[in-house]
């Protein structure tokens, strides 16, 4: 093919850009990035962390959520410059540093509870958060049902999932 | 072998790397440097285009390049017609950008590429598109009237295609019959909604001449041809990659979405990486939708029940293009006698051109619909003969005896006639009697009743023919440094566990343990002869490719064994990762085998050393490599079904409706389906309840909201009511496994399974519930609380 003069490309566009710095994963981060940057593409993008997943950028699939300062949020619908001096934590630091799973991973595996995967990250966050929890995990049916009712899921319908968290508290120790 | 995989509930491959976080997802592609693109789509569902103006967005700082349909060149083409069919008139397809007017609301009509997704969005808001706007008309019926609204000038009365077929001698059936039943149903536009949206991303390597897409695709290799043919490159520098996708349901193969093309344009005129990744709403606006389609069916019947006839006229909303020509259509109305004899058959559809994004298969394709037209219809004509709706079904089912079963006149999507190969289908409805409990149902309705609840059993039965041809194929290659197997396909998989389902074939063939098989596909540099993934095909189709393959490896595996621990080929067995004399504690690891198989190797690891203490792999006078012999263990080998194989199950649920809040409650889903031989159970009933979930959204909430001027007033999944777990009930997997006789595995499709009866079996269910109230019929899915408050209105509630 032709060789064409290569267009002259700017390196960003002209908004305005601010440092955020933050904790992620126990790591002190900070970057200089537009202020409209949503959280969810400066952990994906700016850190590299692609296990948080984007499903729907308007916060009902819940594909992003990551813990922030210790709560399930949805990364979506947070600014990085919102999460400036935050605590996040994201489904890289789930699974032990030589890749052994965490209980919820591990029953996750066990149960066939993801398919495609790609609701997955979101949905062990979301787990592993109310697992953190102090206090007695509602284990009933229902119970667990209102514990997923902020993720979606397209592939599994939900049985094994359901199957999985009840499998997590067995093996923490919590059932 | 000690153990057998096939038929093993074995956890996934892949599972561990997707639960760290750690697919790779289109958009998880370290790319470097990547511009974005963002797409200026219509407003209007018909509009002339009188102009367009983009210098604002040109001037914008961070972008990149703008381009409408007067700047892309040859890619300013008609996309191609993918299944051409005769009963198409003037078939239309869609153009990657607009020119000169639109024809649904989400058409793309200028491309952005910018530094950020941001700033190309910034940038399609300040493209300056003056319009015309034109008349439109949603209701199919009225679309198909002389003078109404077009959506093309050049297809008059909107009619895309218009295709009858006729089986038996249905008038002489109906002339014959004691009673006929008529109903007309509706089920209404869906969509696939995959967690991952779609996505495109490209890289053109200007020093190799070569260009890479990562591409969510179903079907990558037909990507890679059309890619190669647009840009006038050679195939093999083109290489296309279908990596890990988010679901696809169908939706994600289409030839070609506009990204498709003018992402790798755009990355090989500018020279940097670009990348378009589709949000929720665009999801919405532009990929493809499928479902609506009324039915007018009617049954010919004897006093006792059994249907001598159908008829049936549907519309099928085609949307705005039709480039997978009558596929859906065509599903629907060879799927229309379901399990059931009926001998006599005569079909007429319309496909109707509407001013909405194109219909293509979502998973389903049409069966859902020609279920919910014939079960409904069967449920109607029990009430009308006053028998009970088991019986009716089971008077008429094809019986065990009957198989092959043929519709001599009813082609199927494969061009061949629709023939049922195997199946127990009386059996499956005994079953799923059983587990509902219908025996004592009538008495527990009542007591519920006198309890002031209103309890009904929902019941639908559906056939599937899977395995679409024409072939797939199979390598398998036996790795000599570490023994380990490798298997290619040219399929993509979006989460139905392939990378497992394909290992464990392979493991039985060669003494391996399925997590020493690596399943590598859905790129264009490791295998690219084959289709796609769809139609409930990959099992079929690849797994008996891969089948073949594996045994020709195993036999190959077996004579250089036999020569190294020179001993005959029938003392020798394969398990362990190695090949054992029978009887003996003398093996040779498999990859000594595969080391010892190839004439030039260096002792690289043990394995290699190992293999020179034993006699030569090879016996033979002459040159290192025998005349016609290969180095290595490996063999590719292809599968072409001689026809489909026809899946079929039962469904059925108790429901609770709430008369004053008009809610419907699965109290309770069963499934009695039949796949043939299983090769995983556990990936099997994943299939099943994720197509029930998604069967379930489309009972009861999941309708696509076009208004009457063509605007979807619901694209966002805040809207669009996608259930949640707090959505689906407790649900019941029973299996029947009876083999299909025409693939040596015995296996049938799985995918689609679980979603053709569901809104069958809820409006069968919500209509027991009720029926106490006088005459109410539920005809039309999904099934909401305005059209059960309404019903109960209308019988004076």
């Amino acid at each position: 093919m032709k060789r064409m003069i290569k267009p002259s490309i700017p390196e960003h566009s002209d908004d305005p850009r601010v440092t955020v710095t933050l904790t992620v994963n126990g790591e002190a981060v900070s970057r200089t990035v537009s202020v409209r940057m949503l959280l969810s593409d400066f952990l994906r993008h700016e850190l590299g962390l692609t296990g948080t997943h984007v499903g729907c950028e308007h916060g009902v699939c819940g594909c992003c959520t990551v813990h922030i300062d210790g709560k399930a949020g949805r990364s979506c619908l947070t600014l990085a410059v919102q999460a400036n001096g935050a605590d996040i934590r994201t489904i890289e630091s789930v699974a032990d540093a030589d890749g052994a799973l965490h209980p919820v991973q591990q029953a996750f595996k066990e149960c066939h509870a993801l398919q495609c995967g790609f609701c997955t990250p979101g949905m062990v966050m979301n787990i592993v958060n109310r697992f953190d929890e102090p206090g007695p995990l509602d284990l009933t049916d229902d119970g667990i049902r209102d514990m997923l009712s902020g993720n979606l899921c397209r592939c599994t319908g939900y049985i094994n999932i359901i199957a999985a968290v009840r499998r997590a508290a067995e093996l923490m120790g919590r059932a | 072998m000690s153990t057998r995989s096939f038929g093993a509930r074995i956890e996934r491959n892949i599972d561990p790397k997707l639960l760290r976080g750690e697919g790779a997802f289109v958009d998880d592609i370290p790319l470097a440097n990547p511009l974005h693109v963002a797409f200026l789509r219509s407003p209007h569902a018909r509009a002339r285009i009188t102009s367009i103006d983009v210098t604002a967005a040109k001037a914008r700082p961070g972008v990149v390049a703008v381009y409408t349909c007067d700047d892309i060149g040859p890619l300013d083409m008609t996309m191609p017609l993918l299944i051409p069919h005769p009963s198409m008139k003037n078939p239309q397809t869609q153009r990657p950008l607009a020119r000169g007017e639109v024809h649904y609301v989400g058409q793309t009509i200028a491309m952005v590429v910018a530094v950020d997704r941001y700033t190309a969005e910034d940038g399609a808001g300040l493209i300056d598109v003056e319009f015309e706007p034109l008349p439109v008309e949603m209701d199919m019926a009225k679309a198909l009237k002389d003078g109404a609204p077009l959506v093309h000038a050049t297809v008059p009365n909107n009619l895309a295609a218009h295709l009858v077929q006729v089986s038996g001698a249905p008038d002489d059936a109906f002339a014959r019959a004691e009673h006929v039943t008529r109903i007309t149903v509706q089920v209404d536009r869906s969509t696939a909604a995959p967690m991952e949206c779609r996505a495109v991303a490209a890289r053109w390597d200007a020093v190799a001449g070569e260009l890479t897409v990562w591409d969510g695709t179903q079907a990558p290799i037909s990507v890679r041809g059309g890619l190669a043919s647009i840009f006038g490159l050679d195939e093999d520098k083109v290489r296309v990659i279908a990596p890990d996708v988010g679901g696809g349901f169908g939706q994600k193969v289409l030839l070609f979405y506009p990204d498709e093309l003018l992402v790798p344009m755009a990355a090989i005129q500018l020279g940097r990486p670009v990348k378009y990744i589709e949000d929720r709403r665009e999801n919405f606006l532009g990929s493809s939708q499928e479902r609506t389609q009324i039915h007018s069916i009617e049954l010919a019947a004897m006093k006792n029940g059994e249907v001598i006839g159908l008829r049936d006229s549907f519309l099928h909303d085609t949307g705005a293009f039709i480039p997978y020509g009558i596929a859906v259509a065509q599903v629907a109305s060879t799927s229309i006698a379901g399990p059931y004899r009926i001998p006599n058959i005569w079909v007429e559809f319309k496909a109707v051109y509407t001013p909405t994004v194109q219909v293509t298969p979502y998973r389903g394709c049409g069966r859902p619909q020609a279920c919910f037209a014939l079960e409904r219809a069967m449920d109607q004509l029990a009430e009308e003969l006053g028998l009970d709706r088991f019986d009716v079904r089971r008077r008429n089912l094809v019986g065990e005896h009957q198989f092959p079963y043929e519709r001599e006149g009813l082609l199927f999507a494969d061009g061949l006639k629709v023939t049922l190969d195997s199946g127990q289908y009386d059996k499956a409805l005994t079953m799923a009697a059983e587990a509902l409990g219908a025996k004592d149902f009538a008495a527990a309705q009542a007591k519920a009743r006198s309890e002031g609840k209103y309890l009904g059993l929902g019941l639908a039965c559906y056939v599937e023919g899977t395995g679409l041809g024409p072939y797939e194929g199979g390598h398998v290659r036996v790795h000599p440094i570490t023994g380990k197997v490798y298997v290619n396909t040219g399929l993509s998989t979006q989460g139905q566990g392939h990378d497992t389902v394909f290992a464990q074939i392979v493991a039985d063939q060669m003494g391996v343990k399925p997590e020493d098989v690596i399943v590598v596909e859905g790129d264009t540099k490791a295998f690219d002869w084959g289709v796609a993934t769809f139609a409930s095909r990959a099992a079929v189709v690849s797994g008996n490719a891969i089948h073949k393959a594996a045994i020709t490896v195993r036999k190959k595996t077996i004579v250089a064994a036999a020569n190294m621990l020179e001993v005959t080929e029938d003392e020798i067995e394969l398990r362990d990762s190695a090949a054992w004399v029978k009887g003996s504690n003398r093996f040779v690891p498999l990859a000594a085998i595969a080391t010892a198989s190839n004439p030039l190797r260096y002792a690289f690891n043990e394995a290699a050393q190992a293999a020179t203490q034993f006699a030569p792999a090879s016996r033979h006078d002459g040159p290192p490599l025998a005349d016609g012999e290969a180095p290595g263990l490996e063999a590719t080998e292809y599968y072409s079904p001689s026809a489909s194989t026809w899946a079929y199950g039962v469904h059925g649920a108790i429901v609770e409706v709430d008369p004053d809040l008009c809610k419907v409650t699965i109290k309770k889903y069963i499934c009695v389906h039949d796949c043939g031989n299983m090769i995983n159970p556990t990936i099997v009933e994943g299939q099943v309840m994720g197509g029930i979930a998604q069967g379930i959204g489309g009972a009861l909430y999941e309708r696509l909201d076009y208004q009457p001027d063509g605007n979807l007033a619901n694209a966002s999944l805040m809207d669009f009511l996608v259930p949640y777990a707090t959505e689906i009930p407790p649900v019941s997997v029973l299996h029947l496994e009876t083999p299909t006789p025409l693939n040596p595995l015995g296996v049938k499709g799985v995918g689609e399974a679980g979603c053709i009866a569901v809104g069958a079996v809820v409006a069968s269910g919500v209509e027991d519930a009720l029926k106490s109230f006088g005459k109410i019929k539920f005809h039309h899915v999904p099934l909401t609380p305005t059209m059960i408050s309404d019903a109960l209105e209308s019988v004076g509630r």
